[in-house]
């Protein structure tokens, strides 16, 4: 009777297997690692080219290596001391970026797991530790959205004034007030006609009727719902590629940045120690520049043999051809209002539409015009250095504001330039509104601290349990251990970022989860005192402790829910690994461990007594 | 081994007036530790910068006090972290003050006094909007907690076992809160969630209890309501001693090995442990039975079928 179906030891067996495979990445610890990733906005990593280049050079340099990895957008050569590594990061250093002072790569030390790579193939990673644990610099920024919705209503102001003088309305004077723009007017039936040009042209205001001052009628526009929403989106990604292209410099090897709520974007950078220098970068505002480009005859050729004519710039175009550049410059980045990939009306090829303001819109009518079938330019700069971004020609003259940039561009293409032409500045000034920096030694020391209370605290459970509970306390242990087993599988399946309040949950969790055992030991042991058989006690003991384990799970995994929805930072870190670890312990406190009794007394028929310590009876 | 020998029930309701005197008392002085001290709450919920360094010896502190008011911080609490060679630098947020860049002033300031070079070994940052946040959605959690187990025990339970629960475990709340109020110790987010969990976990306690209860109600007849909770009580109190001896055991481990950061965690811990093993038990009992909790409450009436009408 005490006995589970094959197919349930079955289960229980392959999950127990499954966690030891995702755990094991643990124990290997780490090994040094150089990092290659893309050090330019305008540079894409081709992951099989770019190992294959880090393996020439290794290997011309007779730098052995243990293994490269490539992902989605970097490639990492494994090491097997730091001093091969320090060695393989000047060699590749100078292979990918030959001018020092120009980098196309970012190549950075990092550390890898040094698990075989039939565990990494099974996607077996070790615990995605956190900041408090490694040692790095956690910001969190405010995204200034008042500030956005200003910016954007001073060049929607600037749009109604062209407007209505294209349309030949009369006004008498837009002004912005706080989030609004008003529109003055002489008489009721100029405002008429206003409302109609402005609803015709934009779908994004909201008007409103109003008697000014002087009983002048007034036309007061407001951004809908709709457009403020946009405009948060599009300013919050904005500075997200923006920091993603500015963190790169640093050399971090894994940074993150992430959205965080509707204004917020945190940024964690493991690793690194110069705050200052984090901040510095986080805070640079990159521009866009038009110009033209120098199309004299001649020009380029002398240019490319060192005499750079006066008055111009040589740059290298994405393709890698060289282009020369007017130094004067036409538009820049703040007249830009939007940049999206999409499709050419007509022809159907990929395509980027820009929105230039009402001021960007007339400079560039009049430049297209006196320059139909010359080549323009469009180039992000940054630290003063300055990288074309595309270089298109001219077809016609282009007014109203609406741009687009196309041919021979593929989809991938037109939504890498768009996502450029956009990370010249940021949306939206930022703030810093929270900071933590950890020192690596304390990181280190944190691990230590944490791991310790965990073993001690473990040893101490086991200790009393099976001084207590004899061989049933045995089992309880080890589904004690299981229980921890599980638990960080499931932590390095989900890549959950583990804390130090992380490590404190699984200790605390574990202390938590005993409780289930000693029910269930308990009520054997009360099921024995009340005369049942030890067969019976068993059945009973299980089946009646289940309810109240079910009951008060669920009571703390409420509380956990609560922590895991309202906390922030470290209550968050602690909330996913109670949550997770509720989870766990419900399964190997009371499958593990009845699978561990089943097999040891399932198939005794003639059995006299169980090793669960002394019962003691009441004698009446 | 076995702790407890227990021939007959223990007559816990006798005392429960008692029990509960005691337990009103704690918790008025609770509230009036809270009223009258404060919690001393943590840079994250007031906002400003904390900045922790390490010498490679034990610095003088009134040198460094110094200098930092001299270099225009007049409110830095500089103290001892740990051990003499720690020191934690508070600076509250003032107006006009570019408080993101604070850290960084003050370790050079740091670094200009005398007697080694200090190691940065941490810095929190915190704005005073998010300080305000991380506060109402701390307020929040508690709500959230306390609503879900209210709701999840009215629904396995009764009305009864819940409020009374949800009060014996409050009251846990309170005293935590009141034992930082008291002390001064320093309430951090860590604090919080280590108050939360205990809890979920000491309305456990009360899970168990009244589970027992039930059964015992719906299977002895003779009993009437205190031996009904007499028995429950005495039936699950190794088990209550066990399971909260276990953890506490876990928790007293972080408490001598966790080192600072998990300090004031593992002690919230241990006063809740410890208050709520007596609260859930001796606490919520009592009022379940002045609640009016009978036996018929657990047999279900039998339903009597309507007749349709056609």
């Amino acid at each position: 009777m005490n006995r589970y179906p094959l197919w349930k030891n079955l289960m229980i067996g392959i999950v127990l297997v499954v966690g030891l495979l995702y755990t094991l990445p643990n124990f290997y610890g780490e090994v040094p690692a150089v990092q290659v990733s893309s050090g330019k906005a305008t540079l894409k990593l081709d992951a099989s080219s770019t190992t294959a280049r880090i393996e020439q050079a290794l290997a011309a340099a007779g730098i052995r290596q243990t293994g490269i990895f490539a992902d989605q957008n970097s490639v990492r050569a494994r090491f097997d001391t730091t001093e091969l590594q320090l060695q393989a990061k000047d060699v590749i250093e100078h292979t990918f970026n030959p001018d020092p002072e120009d980098p196309d790569y970012v190549v950075a030390l990092n550390l890898l797991s040094a698990s075989p790579s039939w565990l990494t193939s099974i996607n077996a990673l070790p615990m995605y530790l956190g900041l408090d644990l490694r040692g790095g610099v956690h910001f969190l920024l405010q995204v200034d959205m008042p500030g956005a919705i200003t910016k954007r209503l001073d060049s929607t102001a600037a749009d109604l004034r062209t407007l209505l003088r294209d349309q030949g309305v009369r006004h008498s004077g837009i002004e912005r007030e706080g989030r609004s723009i008003a529109v003055r007017f002489r008489d009721a039936d100029l405002r008429d006609s206003a409302r109609r040009a402005i609803e015709r042209f934009t779908a994004d205001l909201k008007l409103a009727d109003r008697d000014g001052p002087d009983a002048m009628p007034e036309l007061v526009a407001t951004l809908t719902q709709q457009a403020e929403k946009t405009i948060q989106d599009f300013a919050l990604k904005q500075n997200i590629t923006t920091l993603h292209n500015r963190i790169n410099e640093l050399g971090v090897a894994e940074p993150v940045i992430q959205q965080q709520g509707a204004d917020r974007i945190v940024v964690q950078l493991p690793g690194v120690q110069d705050v200052a220098k984090a901040k510095d970068i986080l805070g640079r505002t990159a521009t866009l520049e038009v110009r033209m480009v120098d199309e004299t005859p001649g020009a380029l050729e002398a240019a490319l043999n060192g005499q750079v004519p006066f008055g111009s710039e040589l740059y290298t175009e994405r393709g890698g051809r060289e282009l020369l550049v007017k130094k004067q410059v036409v538009l820049t980045g703040d007249r830009l209002t939007d940049a999206q990939p999409g499709f050419d009306g007509q022809t159907q090829e990929p395509a980027v539409h820009l929105t230039l303001d009402a001021a960007g819109s007339r400079i560039f009518r009049d430049v297209t015009r006196e320059n139909v079938g010359k080549r323009m330019a469009i180039l992000l700069i940054e630290k003063g250095k300055g990288e074309v971004i595309t270089a298109p020609v001219i077809r016609t003259e282009i007014g109203g504001g609406r741009v687009q940039i196309s041919g021979q561009m593929t989809t991938q293409e037109a939504t890498d330039v768009a996502l450029l032409l956009r990370a010249g500045s940021l949306a939206a000034p930022m703030e810093i509104i929270e900071e933590r920096t950890v020192g690596p030694s304390l990181g280190a020391e944190n691990i230590e601290k944490g791991f310790d209370s965990t073993l001690w605290g473990f040893a101490a459970i086991a200790a009393f349990m099976i001084a207590y509970y004899l061989l049933f306390g045995l089992v309880s242990v080890i589904a004690l251990a299981s229980n921890l087993l599980l638990l960080v599988a499931l932590l390095s399946m989900l890549q959950a970022t583990l804390t130090l309040p992380g490590i404190a949950a699984i200790a605390l969790t574990l202390g938590m989860a005993i409780d289930a055992n000693v029910l269930i030991n308990e009520r054997i042991r009360e099921e024995l005192r009340n005369g049942s058989s030890p067969q019976a006690a068993i059945t009973a003991g299980y089946e009646r402790a289940f309810d109240t384990i079910l009951d008060s799970n669920i009571t703390t995994l409420i509380a956990g829910i609560a922590l895991l929805v309202f906390g922030s930072g470290p209550v968050r870190g602690f909330a996913v690994v109670h949550c997770l670890g509720i989870m766990t312990s419900m399964f190997s406190a009371i499958l593990v461990s009845r699978m561990l009794v089943n097999l040891i007394y399932g198939r005794k028929r003639k059995l006299e007594k169980l090793s669960i310590g002394q019962v003691w009876k009441p004698s009446n | 081994m076995e702790f407890f020998r227990i021939k007959n029930d223990i007559p816990f309701m006798r005392h429960a007036l008692v029990f509960n005197v005691i337990s009103l008392l704690t918790f008025v002085l609770a509230v009036l530790f809270l009223a009258t001290r404060g919690l001393n709450l943590s840079v994250e919920f007031t906002g400003g910068t904390l900045v922790e360094v390490h010498y490679s010896e034990a610095p003088q502190l009134e040198p460094i006090r110094q200098a930092l008011s001299d270099d225009g911080y007049p409110d830095a609490q500089v103290q001892n972290f740990g051990s003499a060679r720690d020191v934690l630098i508070r600076l509250p947020n003032r107006d006009g003050l570019e408080s993101s860049r604070v850290s960084e002033k003050v370790m050079t300031t740091l670094s200009a006094v005398d007697g080694g070079s200090p190691e940065l070994r941490r810095v929190e940052f915190v704005g005073p909007q998010v300080g305000k946040e991380l506060a109402a959605d701390g307020a929040m959690a508690l709500l959230l907690v306390v609503v879900g187990i209210m709701v999840y025990l009215a629904l396995r339970f009764e009305w009864r076992f819940s409020v009374a629960a949800i009060i014996a475990n409050l009251h846990d709340v309170i005293i935590i809160l009141g034992f930082f109020a008291f002390f001064q110790w320093e309430f951090s987010l860590a604090v919080l969630a280590a108050v939360l969990a205990v809890l979920g976990y000491s309305v456990n306690e009360s899970v168990v209890v009244f589970d027992r209860v039930r059964e015992t109600f719906k299977k002895k007849r003779g009993m009437d309501t205190p031996e009904v909770l007499n028995h429950a009580i005495t039936r699950t109190i190794s088990r209550t001693v066990i399971t909260h001896g276990s953890t506490q055991m876990m928790v007293l481990s972080m408490l001598l090995f966790g080192g600072e950061t998990l300090y004031y965690f593992s002690l919230a811990l241990t006063i809740g442990i410890l208050f709520g093993i007596y609260s859930s038990v001796l606490v919520a009992s009592p009022l379940v039975m002045w609640l009016g909790v009978s036996r018929e409450q657990f047999i279900k009436p039998k339903q009597e079928k309507q007749e349709a009408v056609v």
